[in-house]
Protein backbone atom coordinates (compact mmCIF):
# COMPACT_ATOMS: atom_id res chain seq x y z
CA UNK A 1 0.00 0.00 0.00
CA UNK A 2 0.55 3.20 -0.14
CA UNK A 3 -2.47 5.76 0.77
CA UNK A 4 -0.75 9.01 1.62
CA UNK A 5 -2.66 11.98 2.60
CA UNK A 6 -5.79 12.09 0.81
CA UNK A 7 -5.07 14.82 -2.08
CA UNK A 8 -7.67 17.20 -3.34
CA UNK A 9 -10.67 15.67 -1.58
CA UNK A 10 -13.97 17.53 -1.64
CA UNK A 11 -16.19 16.47 1.38
CA UNK A 12 -18.99 18.97 0.21
CA UNK A 13 -22.20 17.83 1.15
CA UNK A 14 -25.99 19.05 0.84
CA UNK A 15 -27.90 16.77 2.95
CA UNK A 16 -30.30 18.13 5.91
CA UNK A 17 -28.74 19.43 9.48
CA UNK A 18 -31.12 16.32 10.50
CA UNK A 19 -29.86 13.30 8.02
CA UNK A 20 -26.33 14.61 8.39
CA UNK A 21 -26.85 14.88 12.51
CA UNK A 22 -28.46 11.38 12.62
CA UNK A 23 -25.76 9.74 10.78
CA UNK A 24 -22.87 11.54 12.97
CA UNK A 25 -24.57 9.73 15.87
CA UNK A 26 -24.54 6.60 14.08
CA UNK A 27 -20.33 7.19 14.10
CA UNK A 28 -19.69 8.82 17.10
CA UNK A 29 -21.22 5.61 18.15
CA UNK A 30 -18.69 3.58 16.35
CA UNK A 31 -21.11 1.66 13.53
CA UNK A 32 -19.60 0.71 10.61
CA UNK A 33 -21.22 2.17 7.41
CA UNK A 34 -22.36 -0.71 5.24
CA UNK A 35 -22.83 -0.11 1.19
CA UNK A 36 -26.68 -0.04 0.93
CA UNK A 37 -26.55 2.40 3.73
CA UNK A 38 -27.75 6.11 3.99
CA UNK A 39 -24.55 8.31 3.39
CA UNK A 40 -23.58 11.69 3.12
CA UNK A 41 -22.24 12.50 -0.54
CA UNK A 42 -19.16 14.04 1.05
CA UNK A 43 -18.76 11.30 2.45
CA UNK A 44 -19.34 8.40 -0.22
CA UNK A 45 -17.28 11.09 -2.49
CA UNK A 46 -14.26 11.67 -0.28
CA UNK A 47 -14.34 7.81 0.00
CA UNK A 48 -14.68 7.11 -3.92
CA UNK A 49 -11.46 9.12 -4.41
CA UNK A 50 -9.25 8.29 -1.36
CA UNK A 51 -9.97 4.25 -1.67
CA UNK A 52 -9.76 4.62 -5.40
CA UNK A 53 -6.25 6.53 -5.00
CA UNK A 54 -5.03 3.85 -2.23
CA UNK A 55 -6.10 1.17 -5.32
CA UNK A 56 -3.79 3.16 -8.11
CA UNK A 57 -1.18 3.24 -5.31
CA UNK A 58 -0.60 -0.25 -4.86
CA UNK A 59 -1.07 -0.54 -8.66
CA UNK A 60 1.57 1.58 -9.42
CA UNK A 61 3.66 0.75 -6.42
CA UNK A 62 3.85 -2.70 -8.19
CA UNK A 63 5.79 -0.74 -11.61
CA UNK A 64 9.24 0.56 -9.68
CA UNK A 65 10.02 -2.97 -7.28
CA UNK A 66 8.36 -4.92 -10.63
CA UNK A 67 12.01 -3.27 -12.05
CA UNK A 68 14.25 -5.35 -10.13
CA UNK A 69 12.61 -8.70 -10.28
CA UNK A 70 14.40 -10.36 -13.07
CA UNK A 71 17.58 -8.97 -11.51
CA UNK A 72 17.06 -10.02 -7.45
CA UNK A 73 20.19 -11.65 -7.07
CA UNK A 74 19.71 -14.60 -5.71
CA UNK A 75 16.69 -16.81 -5.87
CA UNK A 76 15.28 -16.62 -2.41
CA UNK A 77 15.23 -12.61 -3.04
CA UNK A 78 13.71 -12.98 -6.32
CA UNK A 79 10.84 -15.11 -5.15
CA UNK A 80 9.95 -13.28 -1.98
CA UNK A 81 9.99 -9.81 -4.48
CA UNK A 82 7.67 -11.58 -6.82
CA UNK A 83 5.61 -12.35 -3.94
CA UNK A 84 5.50 -8.85 -2.60
CA UNK A 85 4.94 -7.41 -5.43
CA UNK A 86 1.68 -9.97 -6.51
CA UNK A 87 0.37 -9.17 -2.71
CA UNK A 88 0.28 -5.59 -3.73
CA UNK A 89 -1.58 -6.44 -7.23
CA UNK A 90 -4.09 -8.09 -4.65
CA UNK A 91 -4.29 -4.80 -2.63
CA UNK A 92 -5.39 -3.38 -5.63
CA UNK A 93 -7.91 -5.49 -6.41
CA UNK A 94 -9.73 -5.58 -2.76
CA UNK A 95 -9.18 -2.17 -2.29
CA UNK A 96 -10.88 -1.85 -6.18
CA UNK A 97 -13.74 -3.80 -4.59
CA UNK A 98 -14.62 -1.95 -1.75
CA UNK A 99 -14.76 1.23 -3.89
CA UNK A 100 -17.17 -0.71 -6.27
CA UNK A 101 -19.54 -0.76 -3.52
CA UNK A 102 -19.64 2.70 -3.22
CA UNK A 103 -21.30 2.73 -6.75
CA UNK A 104 -18.00 3.58 -9.22
CA UNK A 105 -17.49 1.24 -11.59
CA UNK A 106 -13.92 -0.17 -12.22
CA UNK A 107 -13.49 0.80 -15.60
CA UNK A 108 -14.06 4.41 -14.33
CA UNK A 109 -11.39 3.90 -12.16
CA UNK A 110 -9.39 2.71 -14.40
CA UNK A 111 -9.83 5.42 -16.93
CA UNK A 112 -9.12 8.08 -14.58
CA UNK A 113 -5.96 6.70 -13.46
CA UNK A 114 -5.11 6.83 -17.13
CA UNK A 115 -6.14 10.06 -17.87
CA UNK A 116 -4.03 11.88 -14.97
CA UNK A 117 -7.58 12.42 -12.96
CA UNK A 118 -7.06 10.31 -10.17
CA UNK A 119 -4.11 10.78 -8.23
CA UNK A 120 -1.64 7.89 -6.76
CA UNK A 121 1.30 8.47 -4.36
CA UNK A 122 3.50 10.63 -5.53
CA UNK A 123 6.45 8.18 -4.12
CA UNK A 124 5.78 5.98 -7.00
CA UNK A 125 7.13 8.59 -9.08
CA UNK A 126 11.37 8.42 -7.66
CA UNK A 127 12.84 5.86 -9.98
CA UNK A 128 14.30 2.62 -8.63
CA UNK A 129 17.67 2.64 -9.32
CA UNK A 130 19.95 0.11 -7.10
CA UNK A 131 19.02 -2.70 -5.99
CA UNK A 132 19.10 -1.23 -2.32
CA UNK A 133 16.22 1.08 -3.77
CA UNK A 134 13.86 -2.41 -3.20
CA UNK A 135 15.38 -2.77 0.58
CA UNK A 136 14.35 0.68 1.26
CA UNK A 137 11.28 0.12 -0.55
CA UNK A 138 10.17 -2.28 1.97
CA UNK A 139 11.70 -1.12 4.83
CA UNK A 140 10.51 2.46 4.62
CA UNK A 141 7.68 3.02 1.67
CA UNK A 142 6.00 -0.29 3.59
CA UNK A 143 6.70 1.02 6.55
CA UNK A 144 5.06 4.38 5.83
CA UNK A 145 1.98 2.62 4.30
CA UNK A 146 1.70 0.52 7.18
CA UNK A 147 1.47 3.31 10.09
CA UNK A 148 -0.75 4.78 7.57
CA UNK A 149 -2.95 1.85 7.51
CA UNK A 150 -3.28 0.22 10.94
CA UNK A 151 -5.60 2.93 12.08
CA UNK A 152 -7.55 2.83 9.02
CA UNK A 153 -8.33 -1.05 9.74
CA UNK A 154 -11.15 0.57 11.80
CA UNK A 155 -12.54 3.57 9.62
CA UNK A 156 -15.92 3.87 9.85
CA UNK A 157 -16.99 2.08 6.07
CA UNK A 158 -17.01 -1.55 6.71
CA UNK A 159 -15.59 -2.18 2.87
CA UNK A 160 -12.51 -0.34 3.42
CA UNK A 161 -12.14 -1.19 7.06
CA UNK A 162 -11.96 -4.87 5.93
CA UNK A 163 -10.13 -4.55 2.73
CA UNK A 164 -7.60 -2.77 5.01
CA UNK A 165 -6.96 -5.96 7.81
CA UNK A 166 -6.10 -8.09 4.75
CA UNK A 167 -3.73 -5.48 3.55
CA UNK A 168 -2.18 -4.97 6.93
CA UNK A 169 -1.85 -8.58 7.44
CA UNK A 170 -0.01 -8.78 4.36
CA UNK A 171 2.11 -5.78 4.58
CA UNK A 172 4.25 -6.45 7.93
CA UNK A 173 6.33 -9.38 5.17
CA UNK A 174 6.45 -7.22 3.03
CA UNK A 175 8.85 -4.47 5.62
CA UNK A 176 10.74 -7.38 7.40
CA UNK A 177 11.91 -8.65 3.89
CA UNK A 178 12.90 -5.25 3.23
CA UNK A 179 14.74 -4.60 6.12
CA UNK A 180 16.44 -7.75 5.87
CA UNK A 181 17.59 -6.79 2.69
CA UNK A 182 19.36 -3.09 4.08
CA UNK A 183 20.68 -5.03 6.63
CA UNK A 184 22.82 -7.49 4.40
CA UNK A 185 23.84 -4.73 2.39
CA UNK A 186 24.81 -2.33 5.45
CA UNK A 187 26.94 -5.28 6.88
CA UNK A 188 27.72 -6.34 3.83
CA UNK A 189 30.86 -4.89 1.83
CA UNK A 190 32.04 -1.04 1.91
CA UNK A 191 30.61 -0.69 -1.94
CA UNK A 192 27.16 -2.65 -0.90
CA UNK A 193 27.31 -0.42 2.13
CA UNK A 194 27.55 2.71 0.16
CA UNK A 195 24.73 1.97 -2.01
CA UNK A 196 21.98 1.29 0.72
CA UNK A 197 23.35 4.87 2.68
CA UNK A 198 22.80 6.08 -0.90
CA UNK A 199 19.08 4.57 -1.31
CA UNK A 200 18.42 6.00 2.50
CA UNK A 201 19.48 9.42 1.54
CA UNK A 202 17.23 9.20 -2.13
CA UNK A 203 14.06 7.70 -0.06
CA UNK A 204 13.92 9.64 3.20
CA UNK A 205 12.47 13.20 2.35
CA UNK A 206 9.85 11.19 -0.26
CA UNK A 207 8.66 8.96 2.29
CA UNK A 208 8.05 11.48 4.98
CA UNK A 209 5.97 13.35 1.92
CA UNK A 210 3.81 10.10 1.87
CA UNK A 211 1.84 11.21 5.05
CA UNK A 212 0.85 14.22 3.03
CA UNK A 213 0.77 18.35 3.81
CA UNK A 214 1.09 19.48 7.62
CA UNK A 215 -2.04 19.43 8.99
CA UNK A 216 -2.26 23.15 8.85
CA UNK A 217 -2.65 22.94 5.42
CA UNK A 218 -4.61 19.77 5.16
CA UNK A 219 -7.88 20.81 3.75
CA UNK A 220 -11.25 18.55 5.07
CA UNK A 221 -8.92 16.95 7.38
CA UNK A 222 -11.29 18.02 10.34
CA UNK A 223 -14.29 16.60 8.59
CA UNK A 224 -12.48 13.10 7.74
CA UNK A 225 -11.97 12.69 11.05
CA UNK A 226 -15.21 13.37 12.06
CA UNK A 227 -16.40 10.58 9.80
CA UNK A 228 -13.86 8.69 11.42
CA UNK A 229 -12.68 8.45 7.55
CA UNK A 230 -9.44 9.23 9.31
CA UNK A 231 -8.33 8.62 12.54
CA UNK A 232 -4.98 10.69 13.04
CA UNK A 233 -3.36 13.58 11.21
CA UNK A 234 -0.89 13.48 9.10
CA UNK A 235 1.85 15.05 11.43
CA UNK A 236 1.10 12.56 13.92
CA UNK A 237 1.04 9.49 12.03
CA UNK A 238 4.58 11.02 10.18
CA UNK A 239 5.84 12.02 13.47
CA UNK A 240 5.40 8.24 14.54
CA UNK A 241 7.10 6.70 11.97
CA UNK A 242 9.87 8.93 12.40
CA UNK A 243 10.22 7.78 15.96
CA UNK A 244 9.71 3.85 15.32
CA UNK A 245 12.35 4.14 12.25
CA UNK A 246 15.02 5.99 13.19
CA UNK A 247 16.67 3.50 15.90
CA UNK A 248 16.18 0.78 13.07
CA UNK A 249 18.42 2.56 10.83
CA UNK A 250 20.91 3.52 13.94
CA UNK A 251 21.05 -0.06 14.73
CA UNK A 252 22.38 -0.87 11.39
CA UNK A 253 25.20 2.14 11.46
CA UNK A 254 23.23 4.08 8.95
CA UNK A 255 22.33 7.88 9.47
CA UNK A 256 19.56 9.80 7.73
CA UNK A 257 20.31 12.80 5.67
CA UNK A 258 18.92 15.66 8.17
CA UNK A 259 21.30 17.51 10.00
CA UNK A 260 18.39 18.87 12.28
CA UNK A 261 17.08 14.96 13.22
CA UNK A 262 17.70 14.62 17.01
CA UNK A 263 16.17 13.35 19.99
CA UNK A 264 13.90 15.93 22.04
CA UNK A 265 13.80 14.07 25.57
CA UNK A 266 10.78 16.49 26.16
CA UNK A 267 8.47 15.73 23.55
CA UNK A 268 10.05 12.00 23.75
CA UNK A 269 10.33 12.32 20.03
CA UNK A 270 12.44 13.37 17.21
CA UNK A 271 12.83 16.46 15.78
CA UNK A 272 13.11 16.57 12.17
CA UNK A 273 14.29 19.35 9.55
CA UNK A 274 11.54 21.07 7.65
CA UNK A 275 10.30 19.03 4.49
CA UNK A 276 10.36 20.81 0.71
CA UNK A 277 6.55 20.80 -0.21
CA UNK A 278 7.53 22.77 -3.18
CA UNK A 279 8.97 19.18 -4.58
CA UNK A 280 5.92 17.18 -2.60
CA UNK A 281 3.38 19.93 -4.83
CA UNK A 282 5.60 19.49 -8.25
CA UNK A 283 5.68 15.50 -8.32
CA UNK A 284 2.48 15.38 -7.14
CA UNK A 285 1.18 17.62 -10.61
CA UNK A 286 3.49 15.45 -12.85
CA UNK A 287 6.69 16.90 -12.39
CA UNK A 288 8.67 13.43 -10.79
CA UNK A 289 11.73 12.01 -12.79
CA UNK A 290 8.99 8.56 -13.40
CA UNK A 291 5.32 10.47 -13.61
CA UNK A 292 4.80 10.03 -17.70
CA UNK A 293 6.50 6.21 -17.21
CA UNK A 294 4.05 5.14 -14.76
CA UNK A 295 1.10 5.72 -16.25
CA UNK A 296 2.56 4.99 -19.99
CA UNK A 297 3.32 1.86 -18.51
CA UNK A 298 -0.26 1.20 -16.80
CA UNK A 299 -1.84 2.30 -19.85
CA UNK A 300 0.40 -0.16 -22.37
CA UNK A 301 -1.02 -2.91 -19.69
CA UNK A 302 -4.04 -2.00 -20.49
CA UNK A 303 -4.66 -1.73 -23.95
CA UNK A 304 -2.37 -4.89 -24.29
CA UNK A 305 -4.62 -6.91 -21.87
CA UNK A 306 -7.77 -5.88 -24.41
CA UNK A 307 -7.51 -9.01 -26.36
CA UNK A 308 -7.42 -10.71 -23.60
CA UNK A 309 -10.68 -9.51 -21.31
CA UNK A 310 -12.25 -9.74 -24.80
CA UNK A 311 -11.27 -13.29 -25.71
CA UNK A 312 -12.24 -14.16 -21.98
CA UNK A 313 -15.85 -12.75 -22.53
CA UNK A 314 -16.66 -14.29 -25.62
CA UNK A 315 -15.12 -17.36 -24.52
CA UNK A 316 -17.74 -17.23 -21.74
CA UNK A 317 -20.75 -16.28 -24.26
CA UNK A 318 -19.75 -19.56 -26.22
CA UNK A 319 -19.71 -21.61 -23.35
CA UNK A 320 -23.12 -20.39 -22.20
CA UNK A 321 -24.77 -20.33 -26.19
CA UNK A 322 -23.32 -24.21 -25.83
CA UNK A 323 -25.23 -25.15 -22.74
CA UNK A 324 -28.48 -23.27 -23.60
CA UNK A 325 -28.34 -25.15 -26.56
CA UNK A 326 -27.47 -28.31 -25.31
CA UNK A 327 -30.05 -27.68 -22.96
CA UNK A 328 -33.59 -28.50 -24.27
CA UNK A 329 -31.77 -31.83 -26.01
CA UNK A 330 -30.93 -33.44 -22.87
CA UNK A 331 -34.37 -32.76 -21.86
CA UNK A 332 -36.49 -34.19 -25.09
CA UNK B 1 -16.76 -5.86 -28.52
CA UNK B 2 -17.50 -4.43 -25.11
CA UNK B 3 -19.03 -5.13 -21.95
CA UNK B 4 -18.06 -4.86 -18.59
CA UNK B 5 -16.55 -8.34 -17.01
CA UNK B 6 -19.00 -9.15 -14.39
CA UNK B 7 -18.42 -9.32 -11.04
CA UNK B 8 -18.65 -12.47 -8.78
CA UNK B 9 -18.87 -12.16 -4.54
CA UNK B 10 -15.98 -14.40 -3.14
CA UNK B 11 -17.15 -16.90 -0.06
CA UNK B 12 -14.37 -19.15 1.80
CA UNK B 13 -14.26 -22.12 3.82
CA UNK B 14 -11.13 -21.29 6.43
CA UNK B 15 -10.99 -25.22 6.90
CA UNK B 16 -13.29 -28.02 6.97
CA UNK B 17 -16.41 -27.98 9.98
CA UNK B 18 -15.98 -24.02 9.20
CA UNK B 19 -19.12 -22.44 7.24
CA UNK B 20 -17.49 -20.58 3.54
CA UNK B 21 -17.75 -16.72 4.75
CA UNK B 22 -17.56 -13.70 2.34
CA UNK B 23 -14.32 -12.53 1.78
CA UNK B 24 -14.80 -10.19 -0.81
CA UNK B 25 -15.59 -9.74 -4.55
CA UNK B 26 -13.77 -10.01 -8.28
CA UNK B 27 -14.25 -9.06 -11.87
CA UNK B 28 -13.59 -12.12 -14.27
CA UNK B 29 -15.40 -13.22 -17.41
CA UNK B 30 -17.11 -16.65 -15.98
CA UNK B 31 -16.87 -18.95 -13.37
CA UNK B 32 -13.79 -20.76 -14.24
CA UNK B 33 -11.66 -17.50 -14.30
CA UNK B 34 -13.51 -16.60 -11.34
CA UNK B 35 -12.69 -19.05 -9.15
CA UNK B 36 -8.84 -19.17 -10.77
CA UNK B 37 -8.53 -15.34 -9.47
CA UNK B 38 -10.74 -15.68 -5.81
CA UNK B 39 -7.38 -18.71 -5.73
CA UNK B 40 -4.51 -16.42 -6.55
CA UNK B 41 -6.74 -13.26 -5.04
CA UNK B 42 -7.81 -14.47 -1.35
CA UNK B 43 -6.04 -17.31 -0.97
CA UNK B 44 -2.33 -16.80 -1.04
CA UNK B 45 -1.27 -17.82 2.80
CA UNK B 46 -3.55 -20.84 3.17
CA UNK B 47 -6.59 -19.03 4.01
CA UNK B 48 -8.73 -21.78 2.88
CA UNK B 49 -10.14 -25.17 1.70
CA UNK B 50 -12.80 -24.40 -0.33
CA UNK B 51 -14.20 -21.48 -2.68
CA UNK B 52 -17.41 -20.48 -3.42
CA UNK B 53 -18.24 -17.64 -6.16
CA UNK B 54 -21.02 -15.93 -6.76
CA UNK B 55 -22.58 -13.94 -9.31
CA UNK B 56 -22.88 -10.22 -7.69
CA UNK B 57 -26.25 -9.89 -9.31
CA UNK B 58 -27.61 -13.28 -8.11
CA UNK B 59 -27.86 -11.71 -4.49
CA UNK B 60 -31.10 -10.42 -2.91
CA UNK B 61 -30.01 -8.16 -0.18
CA UNK B 62 -33.01 -6.85 2.60
CA UNK B 63 -32.89 -2.85 2.59
CA UNK B 64 -31.17 -1.14 5.05
CA UNK B 65 -33.93 1.37 5.24
CA UNK B 66 -36.21 -1.64 6.74
CA UNK B 67 -33.53 -2.76 9.28
CA UNK B 68 -35.84 -1.56 12.37
CA UNK B 69 -38.88 -3.04 10.97
CA UNK B 70 -36.91 -6.29 10.21
CA UNK B 71 -34.82 -6.97 13.40
CA UNK B 72 -35.63 -4.60 16.37
CA UNK B 73 -39.37 -6.07 17.34
CA UNK B 74 -36.58 -9.18 18.16
CA UNK B 75 -35.43 -7.67 21.11
CA UNK B 76 -38.68 -7.08 22.24
CA UNK B 77 -39.12 -11.24 22.77
CA UNK B 78 -37.35 -12.02 25.63
CA UNK B 79 -39.18 -15.12 25.95
CA UNK B 80 -37.04 -16.58 23.41
CA UNK B 81 -34.09 -17.02 25.96
CA UNK B 82 -33.36 -19.39 28.74
CA UNK B 83 -33.06 -16.51 30.99
CA UNK B 84 -36.77 -15.58 30.80
CA UNK B 85 -37.99 -18.51 32.64
CA UNK B 86 -37.47 -18.63 36.88
CA UNK B 87 -36.65 -22.40 37.61
CA UNK B 88 -34.93 -22.83 41.19
CA UNK B 89 -31.43 -23.50 42.10
CA UNK B 90 -32.51 -26.40 43.81
CA UNK B 91 -33.49 -27.84 40.50
CA UNK B 92 -30.12 -28.17 39.40
CA UNK B 93 -28.12 -27.02 36.06
CA UNK B 94 -31.12 -27.02 33.33
FE1 LIG C 1 0.24 -2.92 -0.35
FE1 LIG D 1 3.36 -3.59 0.66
Amino acid sequence: MYAQGLIGADGKTGESPEFLEAFQKRIDAEEKIEPNDAMPEGYRKTLIRQIGQHAHSEIVGMLPEGNWITRAPSLKRKAALLAKVQDEGGHGLYLYSAAETLGVSREQMTEELHSGKAKYSSIFNYPTLTWADIGIIGWLVDGAAIMNQIPLCRCSYGPYARAMIRVCKEESFHQRQGYEIVMTLAQGTPAQREMVQDALNRWWWPVLMMFGPHDSDSQHSDQNMAWKIKRFSNDALRQKFVDATVPQGEYLGLTFPDPELKWNEEKGGYDFGPIDWDEFWRVVKGGGVMNRDRIRDRKAAWENGAWVREAALAHAEKRRQRAAEAAPIAAE
Amino acid sequence: MSGEVPLWEVFIRPRNGLSHKHVGSLHAADEVMALNAARDVYTRRGEGTSIWVVPSKAITASDPDQAAENFEPTAGKVYRHPTFYEIPDDVGHM
